[in-house]
């Protein structure tokens, strides 16, 4: 398929355009990846995404389709000739979109709260970011049954929902002075986490550390400008 | 294969109306446990430790959770009746985006206009208008969000229909004045028995609002 069949809308920073992009090259698709100017959104995507007006955005043909997770599933179902992301049987699938659920809902929600809070509130969000971990860990084991990814032998759709929020969680690490991932505390995603980094087809999209930490300055900055949210 | 379904529920509860309509549809035999959700039994905190919530679906013994989860997993396991979603990925993938924006918009929303009052229940009011303006714009035409047939996009949805009158009466507004379309779609839903006897009476959903409001100092 000509590369300009496939496009992705989205931006290096976001951990949700990641998934996609992922899953893509899992299935060694070429696609356009057209980016975003951060504070402003293209007409494509406000025409592309009319409900949220977010990345990101999957183009295929002339079809979008949104939700990252909707996506990855999306890209699973259509190039059938590449790896599975999901597994078969259907419990597996249950068990691995049960916890990419608790990643979003519930575990980044709190590594988002940590960002902006102070003080008792900061420490509660750690703790809950820290607790996550854990039951990630109890996770991990159980999914992957002693095999490299929460996929098992392959990336599945547990590692690339999770594995996107890697490179965010080691800026955290850096602005916050902690370790999150822990050899002593969550051995098995240590490791699973440099295997993910490593791996092909998430290299060229995973962003550095340093790179993502001057961008998370650059963003504290501008919401610290920004007027107060209406309550 | 022999099937043993139970359904850990609480029978207010709009999103394991979910789970109790999407096994009737599929005509599966299973057994509905209530649960006490101030005492809350020794089985739910073992087969949902993470979140401790409703529902739970044991399937010979290995609980699924999270009622959107549990609707596909129906759909996947129980496959050769009345699928959910379309088998072309395309509208698959539709289908799970309007599934995914009810999750996003409704339920908080929907919770402020009962439990809030003045400015902050009015600001709810009006999101859930707007939400609810979307989704007819969504339907269209059509006799379901499904298309021709009932599918996942109205199961997502039409358990919020019970608590209607709850809404309208402490909101003190009309959803059929506002979203006429809803309301016929609604309707339609309701002459299916799988949605008709899945979902409680929207008098008794308000009753146990006004009570639970008295019981958790609310008023």
């Amino acid at each position: 398929m000509a590369k300009n069949d496939v496009k992705v809308l989205g931006a290096w920073p976001s951990p949700y355009v990641m998934r996609p992009r992922i899953a893509l090259n899992i299935k060694s698709v070429n696609y356009e990846f057209l980016e975003e100017t951060f504070g402003s959104k293209s007409e494509l995507l406000l025409q592309s995404n009319l409900v949220h007006k977010k990345i990101p955005v999957l183009i295929h043909g002339d079809k979008p389709i949104c939700e990252s997770m909707i996506i990855v599933e999306y890209i699973d179902e259509v190039w059938t000739s590449g790896p599975s992301i999901l597994p078969s049987d259907p419990y597996d699938r249950a068990i691995q979109r049960f916890w990419a659920a608790y990643v979003d809902e519930k575990w980044f929600a709190a590594m988002k709260g940590l960002r902006s809070a102070q003080g008792e509130e900061r420490k509660a969000f750690l703790d809950q970011v820290i607790e996550g971990l854990a039951l990630l860990e109890e996770a991990f084991g159980k999914c992957s049954k002693g095999k490299a990814f929460f996929g098992r032998d392959r990336i599945g759709l547990l590692d690339i929902a999770f594995g996107s929020f890697l490179a965010w969680l080691k800026v955290t690490e850096k602005v916050n002075g902690v370790k999150l991932l822990d050899e002593a505390k969550t051995p098995g995603l240590v490791k699973w986490a440099e295997r993910f980094c490593a791996d092909a087809a998430v290299k060229s999209v995973m962003p550095e550390t340093e790179k993502l930490l001057e961008f998370s300055k650059f963003l504290a900055a501008k919401m610290k400008g920004a007027p107060p949210p209406k309550n | 294969m022999a099937h043993e379904v139970v359904l850990l529920d609480f029978w207010p509860s709009m999103f394991g109306m979910r789970v109790r309509v999407a096994l009737a549809e599929k005509g599966i035999k299973y057994e509905y446990k209530e649960e006490d959700l101030r005492n809350k039994s020794p089985l739910l905190l073992k087969m949902n430790p993470i979140h401790k919530k409703i529902p739970v679906l044991i399937h010979n013994g290995k609980p699924v959770c999270e009622s959107l989860v549990i609707v596909q997993y129906i759909d996947e396991v129980w496959k050769d009746k009345n699928p959910f979603l379309p088998s072309d990925p395309y509208h698959k993938a539709h289908s799970r985006f309007w599934a995914d924006f009810i999750e996003q918009k409704v339920y908080d929303t929907a919770r402020k206009i009962w439990a809030t009052k003045g400015e902050e229940q009015e600001v709810a009011k009006k999101e859930f208008i707007e939400t609810f303006k979307i989704l007819e714009g969504e339907l269209g035409e059509k006799p379901f969000f499904g298309g021709e047939t009932f599918g996942f996009v109205d199961i997502a949805l039409i358990t919020f229909y019970s608590w209607f009158y709850t809404y309208e009466t402490f909101g003190n507004f009309s959803i059929e004045a506002e979203c006429p379309k809803i309301i016929a779609w609604a309707k339609r839903c309701m002459q299916k028995e799988s949605v008709a006897n899945s979902l409680p009476d929207q008098k008794k959903i308000y009753e146990f609002t006004v009570w639970m409001k008295k019981y958790f100092g609310m008023d």
